[in-house]
């Protein structure tokens, strides 16, 4: 287990999201309600980055067919998407967000 | 009782469970599949990408363990709305107390197109995407007859396997039902940027072929030599079932936003229908994979018992030549056309938006859409501006909506 620090996530915006790699993982770090969320940056339906998409109450909705997730469990709430996607742990520590990947 | 077993039919059965209702289904199609969506026909499964299962919403043995008897290669021929039976191909007479119709639509066929000629296709089914991506891996020149989305997008299959390629459209413009000329003229010059001939403006005269098809002939005189022709100009809902027992129909189905057709306790939803969308405030008829799906929940939930509109904006998407095009809203005659750099194009009526088309910009649609959902007057200006984010112009108007 590793905590990694992402650099320019205060500067994250409500109803963000930002990709970033960690190791040779893309993770998208998303802002709703004022908590950081971390989530695998790409959809389960097809390849598409889901930080380019919409981020609202505590979803995100993939840019290419407008699939859903929940940014706290990963599961998919509406089609096409059917498979969940992989979520991270996030810590805020003295204005400084962190995410955890497991080994 | 669903007949039409669809996008929108398997949804529809699936919803009905979903929102708790307890009689029985039967889920009736006319085809050999379960329920499948067609989005992936055009694109990966054309190119044997993907195996056909990825199309189906849900394996057989679901129907089974929800309760919902899936009967396929059966054939409505007839509804007797008062006995509230139908009739099947078969011989067999089937009561329903409530009948939801999926029908969908059906490809258009191409006036004096010769019958059994070998390389002519159609688009539409799994069977008609495995004929033509067979013919795909023996061709080498194809011409599409017809610039709309399914003919642009085989276009770009084609081209990735490494076809000679060319379309042509009678009208003016690609994609003439759906787009204004200003934007669907970006999407003719991708094509032409990717080696896709385009000939706009010009009838096809006829198809020439011995047993196997050789070249399709241009009324202005031009012969463009081929041995896979795809013929996609549009399609026809099937209403033909419903008519005959008396529903009403223009255009389609004519349905209320609670999905009701003008026959007592009979539904429909789909491509089949012409429905009223209370966010844009007019009729509109939509073949697209998000009101197959969405109409057919919504019709299902107020056959349940809930009594909700069903009111989205349209949307719509079309992968093709490595771009992803998406579009929400409806286009509509003299349209002020507002380009916010070269990915995003806007159309408004009285500067109210009503139409944004985006070019790999999928998370600024879905802020149009929201935009259009607020029917509020926007300074073209501040859309054009792609300095000004559209979630702030967002905000903005929801603040001067609210304001008294």
């Amino acid at each position: 287990m590793a905590w990694h620090e992402i650099a320019g996530a205060a500067a994250l915006g409500e109803d963000e999201a930002m990709g970033v790699t960690l190791g040779d993982r893309p993770v998208a770090l998303c802002r709703s309600g004022g908590v950081f969320y971390a989530l695998h940056n790409v959809c389960t339906h097809q390849f598409a980055l889901l930080s380019d998409g919409y981020v609202e109450h505590a979803c995100i909705e993939c840019p290419l067919h407008q699939g859903r997730f929940d940014l706290k469990t990963g599961a998919p709430l509406c089609a096409p998407v059917t498979e969940p996607v992989r979520v991270y742990r996030v810590k805020v520590e003295d204005g400084k967000v962190f995410v955890e990947l497991d080994p | 009782m669903i007949v039409g077993a669809g996008q929108a039919g398997g949804r529809a059965a699936e919803a009905l469970r979903a929102a708790g209702f307890k009689g029985e289904i039967l889920l009736l199609g006319d085809e050999r599949h379960e329920p499948y969506e067609r989005p992936r026909l055009s694109k990966s499964m054309l190119l044997g990408e993907e195996p056909a299962a990825a199309a189906t919403i849900h394996p057989r043995e679901w129907y089974a363990g929800h309760g919902v008897a899936l009967r396929t290669r059966m054939r409505v021929e007839a509804i007797a709305p008062k006995s509230r039976a139908v009739m099947t191909a078969d011989g067999q007479r089937l009561e329903y107390s409530t009948l939801l119709l999926c029908t969908g639509s059906r490809v258009r066929p191409l006036a004096g197109a010769p019958e059994g000629l070998a390389g002519v296709h159609y688009l539409r089914t799994l069977e008609d995407c495995q004929r033509l991506g067979a013919r795909l891996r023996q061709g080498q020149r194809m011409v599409v007859i017809g610039g709309g989305f399914i003919g642009l997008e085989v276009a770009s299959s084609a081209l990735k396997r490494g076809l000679d390629v060319t379309v042509v459209e009678r009208q003016d413009a690609l994609l003439d039902r759906v787009l204004p000329p200003a934007i669907a003229s970006r999407v003719a010059s991708m094509h032409a940027a990717h080696g896709v001939s385009v000939r706009l403006g010009v009838p096809v005269e006829r198809i020439r072929g011995n047993g196997a098809v050789q070249c399709v002939e241009l009324a202005d005189g031009a012969e463009l030599p081929a041995d896979v022709v795809v013929i996609g100009i549009g399609i026809i809902p099937n209403t033909e079932l419903a008519e005959a027992a008396g529903a009403a129909s223009s255009d389609g189905l004519v349905v209320d936003e609670y999905c009701r057709t003008t026959l007592d306790n009979v539904y429909a939803a789909g491509d089949v229908t012409n429905h009223y969308n209370p966010i844009l405030q007019r009729r509109v008829r939509l073949e697209s994979w998000q009101n197959a799906q969405n109409q057919a929940i919504a019709a299902a939930r107020n056959i349940a018992g809930a009594a909700q509109p069903y009111a989205e904006v349209p949307w719509f998407w079309s992968d093709q030549l490595g771009s992803n095009i998406q579009m929400v809203g409806v286009t509509e005659p003299a349209m002020q056309i507002v380009w916010r750099g070269e990915r995003l194009a806007f159309g408004l009526v009285d500067a109210r938006l009503r139409l944004a088309v985006g070019f790999d910009a999928g998370a600024d649609i879905r802020f149009a859409r929201r935009l259009i959902e607020s029917r509020a007057q926007i300074p073209s200006d501040r859309l054009a501006d792609p300095a000004a984010k559209l979630k702030d112009l967002l905000s903005e108007v929801a603040c001067s909506a609210s304001t008294p």
